[in-house]
């Protein structure tokens, strides 16, 4: 799904590719591995000044003392031992923190700053002389060179700004660093690549941290770049058991099944067919006053059987009926959608009929009202068998197909309620 | 009718190369060029790089050929009159083709539909296109439709709702969106609250389009057919505010009606990715709260929210009327498009005869059914050969001996040497040089009434005598009144006090396990009659397999019409068609292994005995 953060670990090994000698001495600790056995694994942690930090997309580490640095093996693995699995909170999200990077100290002076973003009109190449710094509160210090969409980086002209920044001593090398990075960046599909800081030794470029986001639509050019890996979770991206149930039936078909609960408590769900038509249920409920109430995220579209929405539905039933809602006010569920190009409305509404009348009690007890809209091929077969479910249920469903408009079942149904 | 590249992409004349055989969308394409009065498709030609040839497609009632080439490059060269590309490539061959089609002079636009193209490649192709001023819709895109005149692959949906939405025949509204799941919901409030849409795009949701929502809005106020323009923008990116600087300039002076959708991201927390990969807001700038009052700060027509689209458009549109700057579009009827026979059956509204029937098996599960047994049954239980027999050749479900008879018979029969008609005439065929099914068809082609064949025919003979409750004497007396042998009946070596083992066994075999064996007991009667007279007139292996299965299907109970179809279509030869053919299989194999050259059968084998030409005269 296009622009995806891959671990620093990821980013430094790919690094090895264009600068010698590097990239064999790094050690991501995951949830399977044992700390214990880092030495054992990776002989070069031995008699070394080490640094270790979480490695999971989110940035900041130092400033919030999570970064190891000049510990020895036995040190790293008890700092890893007191951390793992502890949940974190780095602004604002918090989640568990469960890898690890491990890689040699590496005592230096100067720290500079390489940053290379990709936009629609071309790509952009940020330096500073001053690395490790907040960079945001400093972009008066950064240079940048743009490479127009089309266009050959000006080799002659990265040098000579080199030579500005960095004074004579260190702009070869560094200039001739950004110029492989940069042809890194374009072969390996990187839509973000950010070095902050690095640093030199011994005339060698040595990366000290590093952030980097791939196109993973070109996993296909860029693996041979990247290496096989699974691309990570970002930082705070925790699922329920029903959002991972959801993702699992996700990923096992051709179709698409999304789901993600904002508020449990909500008295506001969705159940709405085609990604664009969801957004704008959602929209809808939030500029009629009524975001706060929204439990739920999702979408199903690209024509999922019957058995697919069944179980969608029922997750969602299952989720909005736990409880009743605070002071006996009802709750409402929105099946929604645009008109289909192609998929079967009645074939996709039987797997939902099938859930409404497993759960018909506990509908009934929590008082949730069904608001249905929905066109495309079969609608009329469809909206139809939801019509009759609801008279045979006795459930309140209110039924409407393309002659009403999209998300008006929104404001019918919460028109004679309050937030 | 020349297309003005100024501001329109398609019109009632435009072709089309469509790459990919995406069979589906092209006869959706063809069936709306028929509501639409087209006269010639709007597909010219298929780009299939597995194969070049014809691709059969309905046009109106009729089947037509498409013809189908390996290359954009040749289907370019055979079809100069197509000048749009509606590219099916996968998200791995986009990119490539794409660029392709964009070196064809002969086309201008290139409609991408594959989503997951790679950023940079998609940014490419936008600078290629720019560069030789052509356009693209898309990646990541169900495509658009110009009313009444060209529909891009499945853009509009079923033909039914073309007609709902009115897309047969152009209205006054020009509508570009990013969505395309949206874009047909849009065309249906475009179709109930103004006279329709004259032409709709969505350029995918991608973070770099082929072309934008901007460019589309500037092509739409460019075109004097469009009165209106209605615009669904996005969350994410800038591209709406080329839209408000160009009203602020007064640039677009056509009223457009504009809604930019994800304003609930403010209530979201930041992890949660809609489904396009662009929408994504970085920064305030880009939310969708903050583009809607910038597009309603420049005169745009913006709703409160999306409830109130409809009435938005409704409402440009009747001022539009008032003010006297539009005319209302006649409505027309809409030519009904033959329904295909698929749908037509999936709504039950045709049925048809069939030319064939079966009763024995079925293949359109998830396992085949053998006489309604599904195949893993029969293997679960440990049903063999005989028993398939029973099911295929009786449709019957047999009981253990019955089929472990059956397969007695098979073994006894599975080979008699290499001197017999069939095995002689395999080995010939297979030291030609023949393949296996050749060599086996040779073999096989031999069995009839003299090789095989007395199985079927003895079988015929004793039933005939026991149902017509004959004596054995008056059986045998019967048949040499005729002057015709007693098939079943006589060996060429064995004899009373030579035994025929294969017999013997069989014999036992029945005594052992059938309950009775009424053709059996009646048969050696007669051979004791015979063999009287002589020695080697015995009950010999043919009579024996042929009676004793008239036993086994008396027993079973079958009925007698049933017996009769089963001795009269020859399925007791079939009892030897199987068994032998494992030995003629056999023959070919030891032929092959032992490299034998092509047989030639010796002269002095044989006797010449030619008329000399004198006595022919």
């Amino acid at each position: 799904m296009a622009r995806k953060g891959i671990r620093e670990y990821r980013a430094k090994h790919i690094l090895g590719r264009i600068i010698d000698g590097y990239g064999s001495e790094l050690a991501l600790i995951g949830p399977g591995d044992d700390p214990k056995a880092l030495e054992a694994k990776h002989p070069w942690t031995k008699n070394r000044k080490l640094v270790v930090k979480p490695d999971q997309l989110f940035g900041k580490r130092g400033k919030h003392g999570l970064v190891g640095v000049g510990l020895s093996a036995t040190e790293v693995v008890k700092w890893i031992e007191d951390r793992r699995d502890k949940p974190v909170t780095v602004s604002g999200i918090t989640d568990t923190l469960t890898h690890f990077l491990v890689e040699p100290f590496t005592p230096h002076e100067r720290e500079y700053y390489v940053a290379i973003s990709s936009h629609d009109t071309g790509d952009s190449i940020h330096l500073c002389a001053d690395g490790g710094i907040c960079i945001e509160e400093n972009w008066e210090k950064v240079a940048t060179l743009r490479v127009a969409q089309g266009e050959r980086l000006d080799e002659g002209m990265l040098l000579s700004r080199c030579t500005e920044m960095f004074g004579d001593g260190d702009s070869k090398v560094v200039a001739k660093f950004v110029a492989d990075l940069y042809q890194l960046f374009v072969d390996g599909h990187f839509t973000y690549f950010e070095i902050n800081p690095f640093t030199l030794v011994s005339g060698r470029v040595a990366p000290l941290d590093a952030v980097v986001r791939v196109d993973d639509t070109a996993s296909f050019e860029a693996e041979k770049i990247w290496g096989k890996f699974e691309m990570p979770v970002p930082f705070g991206r925790t699922r329920s058991k029903e959002e991972a149930f959801i993702e699992e039936l996700d990923a096992k078909t051709g179709a698409s099944l999304k789901l993600s609960v904002l508020r449990p408590q909500g008295r506001i769900w969705t159940m709405v067919a085609g990604g664009g038509a969801s957004v704008i249920y959602a929209d809808t409920i939030a500029d009629l006053g009524w975001g706060a109430q929204l439990a739920n995220y999702g979408e199903y579209s690209g024509d999922p059987s019957a058995e697919l929405t069944y179980h969608y539905a029922k997750t969602i039933i299952d989720l909005m009926t736990r409880e009743k809602a605070a002071g006996g006010k009802p709750k409402f569920l929105f099946i929604g959608g645009g008109i289909a190009n192609f998929t079967d409305v009645a074939s996709t509404f039987t797997g939902i009929i099938r859930a409404i009348e497993e759960m018909a009690e506990p509908l009934r007890t929590t008082d949730v009202r069904i608001f249905v809209r929905r066109g495309g091929p079969n609608y009329k077969v469809g909206l139809e068998r939801m019509r009759a479910l609801g008279e045979k249920l006795g459930l309140p469903i209110a039924v409407y197909g393309p002659e009403t408009h999209m998300t008006n079942i929104v404001s019918l149904a919460l028109k004679e309620d309050r937030p | 009718m020349t297309l003005n590249r100024n501001y329109e992409l398609f019109n009632k004349d435009t072709r089309a190369i469509v790459y990919g055989v995406q069979a589906n969308a092209i006869q959706r394409m063809l069936d709306f060029d028929h509501t639409c009065g087209r006269e010639v498709p709007s597909v010219a030609a298929i780009v299939n790089e597995n194969k070049a040839g014809w691709h059969k497609v309905f046009w109106r009632g009729q089947e037509i050929l498409l013809p189908m080439y390996r290359t954009v490059k040749r289907a370019c060269d055979h079809h100069p009159e197509a000048d749009v590309l509606v590219n099916f490539a996968s998200f791995r061959s986009a990119y490539k083709t794409s660029l392709e089609a964009l070196d064809e002079k002969t086309l201008n636009t290139v409609i991408i539909i594959a989503e997951g193209v790679p950023e940079r490649y998609s940014r490419h192709l936008r600078q290629v296109a720019k560069e030789k001023n052509k356009m693209i819709i898309g990646p990541a895109t169900v495509g658009g439709i110009a009313a009444g005149a060209f529909k891009i692959g499945n853009t509009g949906g079923t033909i039914d709702n073309i007609a709902e939405s009115k897309l047969h025949r152009p209205g006054h509204v020009g509508f570009v969106s990013k969505s395309g799941g949206m874009s047909n919901e849009a065309y249906n409030i475009i179709a109930r609250n103004t006279d329709g849409l004259y032409e709709g795009i969505a350029i995918g949701g991608d973070a770099y389009p082929g072309s934008t929502l901007f460019e589309h809005v500037m092509r739409y106020e460019r075109n004097p057919h469009i009165s209106m323009i209605v615009v669904l923008g996005e969350v994410g990116g800038e591209v709406e505010y080329e839209i408000v600087e160009a009203l602020k300039a007064g640039q677009i002076k056509k009223p457009v009606v504009a809604w930019v959708t994800g304003t609930c991201a403010r209530i979201f927390p930041a992890s949660i990715q809609f489904g396009h990969a662009g929408a994504r807001a970085d920064g305030e700038r880009e939310t969708a709260v903050a583009k809607n009052a910038a597009l309603r700060a420049a005169g745009a027509i913006v709703p409160e929210s999306f409830d109130g689209f409809d009435k938005a458009v409704r409402d440009t549109y009747e001022t539009l009327i008032e003010q006297g700057k539009v005319r209302r579009v006649p409505e027309s009827i809409v030519p009904r498009t033959p329904m295909g026979y698929d749908q037509a059956v999936a709504q039950g509204v045709v049925r048809r005869k069939t030319n064939f029937t079966t009763t024995i098996s079925d293949d359109r599960g998830d396992e085949p059914l053998y006489c309604g047994i599904p195949l893993s049954s029969i293997v679960e239980n440990s049903m063999g050969i005989g028993d398939t027999i029973g099911l295929l050749w009786f449709k019957k479900k047999l009981p253990p001996y019955a089929a472990r008879f059956i397969e007695l018979v098979l073994v006894l029969v599975a080979d008699h040497g290499p001197a017999v008609s069939g095995a002689h005439n395999t080995i010939v065929a297979a030291r030609a040089g023949k393949d296996l099914m050749s060599s086996v068809a040779c073999g096989m082609l031999t069995i009839g009434p003299r090789f095989g064949g007395a199985i079927s025919g003895a079988a015929q003979m004793f039933k005939d005598a026991v149902d017509e409750g004959l004596s054995p004497e008056g059986f045998i007396r019967k048949w040499k009144v005729k002057g015709v042998n007693i098939q079943g009946i006589g060996h060429r070596i064995k004899s009373i006090h030579n035994p025929d083992k294969r017999v013997e066994l069989l014999k036992d075999f029945a005594r052992k396990n059938f309950p009775r064996t009424r053709h059996m007991d009646f048969a050696l009667a007669v051979e004791k009659a015979t063999t009287k007279k002589k020695d080697n007139l015995i009950f010999n292996v043919d009579g024996a397999i042929g009676v004793l299965f008239l036993d086994l299907m008396d027993v079973l109970g079958f009925s007698p019409k049933e017996i009769d179809d089963v001795v009269q279509d020859g399925g007791l030869d079939g009892l030897f068609v199987i068994g032998r053919s494992i030995g003629l299989i056999g023959h070919y194999f030891d032929q092959k292994r032992l490299k034998e050259g092509l047989y030639r059968h010796p002269w002095d084998d044989i006797l010449y005995s030619l008329p000399s030409e004198e006595e022919l005269g």
